[in-house]
């Protein structure tokens, strides 16, 4: 994102104060995402869908999760399970802790691509492959896991030296004391359109900054975590959350978040203007809504309108 | 509203069903597991590198040995021969070991326990992603290939089994001569402190600590020392590999 030409922009600052003079509202087309981060962007829309539905057909081949190094029977916090009905009928059982849930058509028992029910944790349209498949499954999994490790890499080496990440993401003193306005603004559905549009708030901040640093580096590790071949020097981490099973629970939670992140991402982008949104992804463009002298507006039609 | 909420889900539930049709074709095509295999290659040479090959596996206390090990695949083989071994309580039992090696030998466990032997409370990893913990007691593969004599073109271990996955189609796995040599490769004979029980392949299979389960063959009669696994079995080196799982099972 690249906010210095408006900010720059002195005729913007002083509109205000130029009250005598003609003004008209006019669209201004910035160039706010550049072509790497567009191009890893859109990586990762491709990537992170594979890497979960492959990531439930592993899940389905054990659908149960744990908490420490071990899977003792009886155990598990999570299992998604199958029972019979009195009438011989399958029915899925979804059980957290000691709660069960019948779930019979999505989670335990779902309906093979054939129509028939199959017992299965998630159902055939959540796994890469549709059908039982952990070989594959995990072929998928590891062959896409480095892309998105790369694609990570990336990511943060050129946020860091295009310093986009201290400029664009660090949330500054401002953006704390804005939080408040911040969290009613979003319960709203009230999104700036202006040069404000250009800049990410608090909260988007911090989610972009979550999503990286946390969730991103977190599900790698525990990935990493599962693997016995890292353990034998990853033991210490594996240790820290509490076991390699522990890490399992953590990994499937984390992508899980990661679904509710991209819901919401994509929620907003609908709310706030999908077209210029998806503009703004795909050639650099954003449109923003700015207020000039009526002078200025003839020059700024030149390079940009809608 | 609802028209274009309808056409939305349309829209979503259509492009869904496209693309998991093409990903389904590229998994059945002869191209694209080629291509998703080149992870496979990545994955171990780097995981060498993060993990070089003389570190080792975490070991655990008595105290997170799990109740019960739990055993996959097969729990009792049904061949004649392991039948007729089972029946003898494996008094008869010798385990070949031939191919690349020196000298040809054909041990009893009594033999083998007369090598450098080695107690192990490790962790089982199940490709499913279940985990169990196990103290393991058995001599050290890397004794019993310096018994033998390793003929210097031999480059993987192959490992035998007793058990038949299809008819005629014994189970088998195989590792190169550097994890076969790591510290916590075992020929294991006891289970917490008991000898090894059927279910866990009784009565003598392999540990290595820092693969998957399916490498730890069980119910072994024979080890061979090769120059390549092409011609046996599928040729990709095991059982389960044959199935389209990877040989290195490192993750």
């Amino acid at each position: 994102m690249n906010t210095q030409s408006v900010a720059a922009n002195p005729v913007i600052s002083g509109v205000a104060k130029t009250a005598p003079v003609e003004t008209v509202k006019c669209r201004r087309l910035i160039y706010r995402h550049t072509l790497p981060i567009r191009i890893m962007h859109w990586i990762n829309v491709i990537v992170l869908p594979l890497m979960f539905l492959s990531g439930m057909q592993i899940f389905n081949a054990h659908p149960k999760l744990y908490w420490g190094n071990r899977s003792d029977p009886g155990t598990a916090i999570l299992a998604l399970g199958a029972r019979e009905d009195q009438a011989g009928n399958p029915i899925g059982v979804t059980r957290i802790g000691r709660h069960e849930f019948i779930t019979t058509g999505v989670l335990g028992v779902s309906n093979d691509r054939d129509g028939t029910p199959d017992e299965r944790g998630f159902p055939s349209w959540l796994t890469l492959p549709g059908t039982t498949w952990l070989a594959m499954g995990r072929r998928w999994h590891f062959f896409f896991a480095w892309i998105f490790v790369l694609n990570g890499l990336c990511y943060i080496a050129y946020s860091l030296v295009r310093k986009h990440l201290q400029r664009d993401l660090w949330p500054t003193p401002a953006d704390w004391r804005g939080i408040g306005r911040s969290i009613l603004d979003h319960l709203r559905f009230k999104h700036p359109h202006g040069e404000q549009a250009l800049r990410y708030n608090i909260l988007q901040k911090l989610a972009y900054l979550i999503v990286v640093f946390v969730f991103g580096v977190g599900i790698v590790l525990m990935g990493l975590a599962m693997s016995p071949r890292m353990d034998a020097v990853l033991n210490p981490l594996v240790a820290a959350v509490g076991g390699r099973q522990s890490a399992r629970t953590i990994h499937f939670i984390v992508a899980w978040a990661f679904v509710a992140f991209v819901l919401i991402h994509v929620i907003e982008v609908l709310i706030s203007g999908a077209f210029n949104q998806l503009r703004g992804m795909i050639t650099g463009y954003y449109g923003i809504d700015v207020v000039e002298p009526a002078a200025a507006a003839i020059s700024t039609q030149a390079h940009g309108h809608e | 509203m609802s028209d274009r909420r309808s056409f939305l889900r349309i829209a979503i539930v259509g492009a869904g069903s496209i693309v998991a049709a093409a990903c389904d074709r590229i998994s059945n095509s002869g191209w694209g597991p080629s291509v998703l295999d080149q992870a496979e290659g990545l994955n171990r040479r780097v995981q060498g590198l993060l993990a070089p090959s003389a570190t080792l596996a975490p070991e655990f206390s008595e105290a997170d040995i799990s109740a019960v090990f739990r055993p996959n695949g097969t729990t009792m083989p049904a061949t004649a021969a392991y039948q007729a071994l089972l029946a003898s309580q494996f008094r008869d039992y010798r385990l070949q070991i031939d191919g690349l090696v020196r000298r040809s030998a054909s041990l009893s466990i009594d033999d083998l326990k007369k090598l450098d032997m080695r107690t192990q409370i490790t962790r089982h990893d199940c490709v499913e992603g279940w985990s169990v913990i196990g103290k393991w007691q058995g001599t050290l593969l890397s004794a019993v290939l310096d018994h033998v004599g390793v003929e210097p073109q031999a480059r993987y271990v192959v490992f035998h089994c007793f058990d038949d996955m299809d008819p005629g189609s014994p189970y088998y796995e195989s590792l190169g001569l550097t994890e076969a040599r790591h510290p916590q490769t075992l020929l294991a004979y006891d289970l917490n402190d008991k000898p090894l029980p059927v279910p866990n392949g009784a009565p003598l299979r392999l540990r290595v600590g820092r693969q998957l389960g399916y490498k730890q063959a069980k119910y072994l009669s024979r080890i061979e020392l090769v120059h390549s696994f092409a011609a046996l079995g599928g040729g990709n080196g095991g059982y389960w590999e044959d199935q389209g799982y990877e040989w290195y099972a490192g993750i």
